[in-house]
């Protein structure tokens, strides 16, 4: 079966660990958290501050803030637009993410 | 050197491109600034570097023209005519005694901020899309048709593995495509306009010869990958529990209404939806700009009324990338030879001038064709979340219209809180004038993206500073 990374031919360096919930998932170089997380599987990690309901990429480009995560103690950014380093810790973030 | 003008444009997309080019090709300095780590934008988004893509081209149509303009960006900002700002978010421009100061944050954490100062500046702020809400739609793995194309064209991943691309209008054809060739079972595209539609404007259609065979190059590469197109259905609702499971699709009346006994449900985990783009005018209200409707008001040489300021692209109206070029092009040609006290002589930008025109025309003949159903609103049920950030639904917003008398969108904001959330309106806009009866209009937000507090503070000390302590000698800066 063909793939992105086939498809464009890509041949980024070697993939490195992030964790994300605790759990180990492999991210490669450039990619941001939203892309590490949909290529492990994974379509949300937020949940809404009234219902609490799932949420995870919508717009893709960083205008509706439905992605909103927290990366290293810090909630509140859009997962679509931010690059992961090695050893990054992704957290579900609850409500505004300033509860836990 | 120092003492040649300086333009800055903003945004580097087609027209921010072509607009930098050309007026760096015509001596004043330029400074582009730009959101992202490469140039591009959206539509000719590049994958990360570090991704390393060989063959990136095999996401993109019309490679040859992002090749030329690539190529000419790279040459002036080797000669220092050029300046490219990455990762610069802007979030306001200022005039003042007839210059200008583009205040940006540095990204991805936009926490920094820095100043940016020009003669005059081309707004190509590009657009973002249109998403008309539906029971739902809040579910994960439902994604803009335009988001599902940006994480695939600069992120190398999809979403799942079976996808519905529904919608309406000419984004949804490449997005199949894009999908299907990466690897996604495409199992059916849904568009809302009737093929009749497309027969109607046959005339300025046909002028386009070249975009017509784009769209029959699309529609053989969906025979290829064995994509169903379904015309004039529309997506109905999207089902699942903490993610989707798969949507019900119906055919569509001519009154745009359902057509009762048509319904049927296609399992899938990803939907790519939208409905049409809309222009990002930020900064220009706050310039001062006039608007015509939702897009910046310029005349033929794209200047906006706001002395100094050009704006080009979707800015000024959604067009696409080569009606994008076409506008940025002029926009450079006229603001290079203004701010080096000239008159433009419009002759000698009539080839992109009559394109312009055609391009202008087609762009026209296509949103004509490409609309939503006209009834798409009875299908949105009273729990349906309308402002995704405030989860406000539909039946609240109908209750402040209905109830409390409320007639437009800044009075549901203010009776529902839809709209005021972190995206300040601009997914759930739509969904709502829709819902309330009224027009979609200009929101006059004061910043382009939210700001820190202590940025805000830190100017509002520096201009305290100036005003106070340097009246005539500026103050730092």
């Amino acid at each position: 079966m063909s793939s992105p990374l086939d498809l464009a031919g890509a041949r980024p360096g070697p993939a490195f660990t992030v964790t994300f919930d605790g759990r180990d998932i492999e991210a490669l170089p450039g990619q941001t958290v939203a892309a590490a997380l949909w290529a492990a599987g994974i379509t949300s990690w937020r949940t809404t501050r009234g219902e609490g309901r799932p949420r995870g990429v919508f717009c893709g480009i960083g205008v509706c803030f439905d992605c909103l995560v927290t990366v290293n103690d810090r909630p509140g950014q859009r997962a679509c637009l931010l690059p992961l380093q090695p050893g990054d810790a992704i957290r579900t973030q609850e409500g505004t993410g300033h509860d836990d | 050197m120092t003492d040649r003008p300086r333009l800055a444009v903003i945004g580097a997309g087609p027209a921010g491109l072509a607009a930098t080019v050309a007026a760096a090709a015509h001596g004043v300095r330029v400074t582009l600034i730009d959101a992202a780590a490469q140039a591009g934008a959206q539509f000719y988004r590049q994958p990360a570097a570090a991704l390393r893509a060989g063959r990136p081209q095999a996401l993109h149509h019309d490679w040859r023209t992002w090749q030329r303009l690539r190529e000419a960006l790279d040459a002036h900002v080797r000669a220092g005519a050029v300046e490219h700002l990455t990762d610069h978010h802007v979030w306001l421009v200022e005039r003042e005694s007839g210059r200008f100061t583009v205040h940006a944050l540095l990204g991805p954490e936009e926490e920094d901020a820095v100043a940016v100062s020009a003669d005059a500046v081309v707004l190509a702020t590009g657009g973002y899309e249109k998403v008309l809400p539906f029971p739902g739609w809040t579910l994960p793995g439902v994604v803009t048709a335009g988001g599902a194309q940006a994480m695939l064209k600069g992120a190398l991943v999809v979403p799942g593995r079976t996808a519905v691309v529904a919608g309406t209008g000419p984004l949804l054809l490449p997005v199949a495509v894009g999908l299907a060739a990466a690897g996604v079972k495409v199992a059916a595209l849904v568009e809302s306009a009737a093929p009749r539609a497309f027969l109607r404007r046959t005339r300025a259609l046909a002028a386009q010869p070249g975009k017509v065979a784009e769209g029959a190059g699309y529609a053989a590469r969906l025979l290829r990958h064995r994509v169903r197109t379904l015309a004039r259905h529309t997506v109905i609702e999207a089902h699942g529990i903490d993610r989707l499971e798969a949507v019900t699709v119906a055919a569509l009346d001519g009154e745009g209404g359902v057509r009762a006994g048509t319904e049927r449900r296609i399992p899938c985990d990803t939907l790519a939806v939208g409905h049409g783009m809309l222009p990002h005018t930020d900064l220009a209200e706050t310039l001062g700009c006039r608007l015509d409707g939702l897009r910046v008001h310029v005349d033929g040489e794209q200047r906006t009324d706001v002395p100094g300021v050009w704006a080009a692209g979707e800015a000024t109206g959604i067009g696409g990338s080569a009606l994008a070029l076409t506008e940025g092009h002029i926009a450079g040609r006229s603001a290079a030879v203004r701010l080096t006290g000239g008159t433009p002589d419009p002759q000698e930008w009539v080839a992109a001038a009559k394109s312009r025109t055609r391009l202008g025309e087609f762009a026209a003949a296509l949103d004509a064709v490409y609309a939503p159903p006209a009834n798409w609103s009875e299908q949105v049920t009273d729990d349906t979340v309308v402002c995704r950030c405030e989860e406000v639904t539909a039946g609240t917003v109908r209750e402040a219209v209905a109830q409390l008398g409320a007639g437009d969108l800044r009075t549901v904001k203010l009776l529902t809180r839809a709209g005021m959330g972190w995206c300040q309106g601009r997914i759930c806009a739509p969904g709502v004038v829709g819902l309330a009866g009224c027009e979609l209009t200009a929101s006059r937000r004061p910043f382009a993206r939210p700001v820190p507090l202590g940025v805000l503070a830190e100017e509002h000390s520096q201009s305290t500073t100036r005003a106070h302590t340097h009246p005539t000698d500026g103050g730092p800066s």
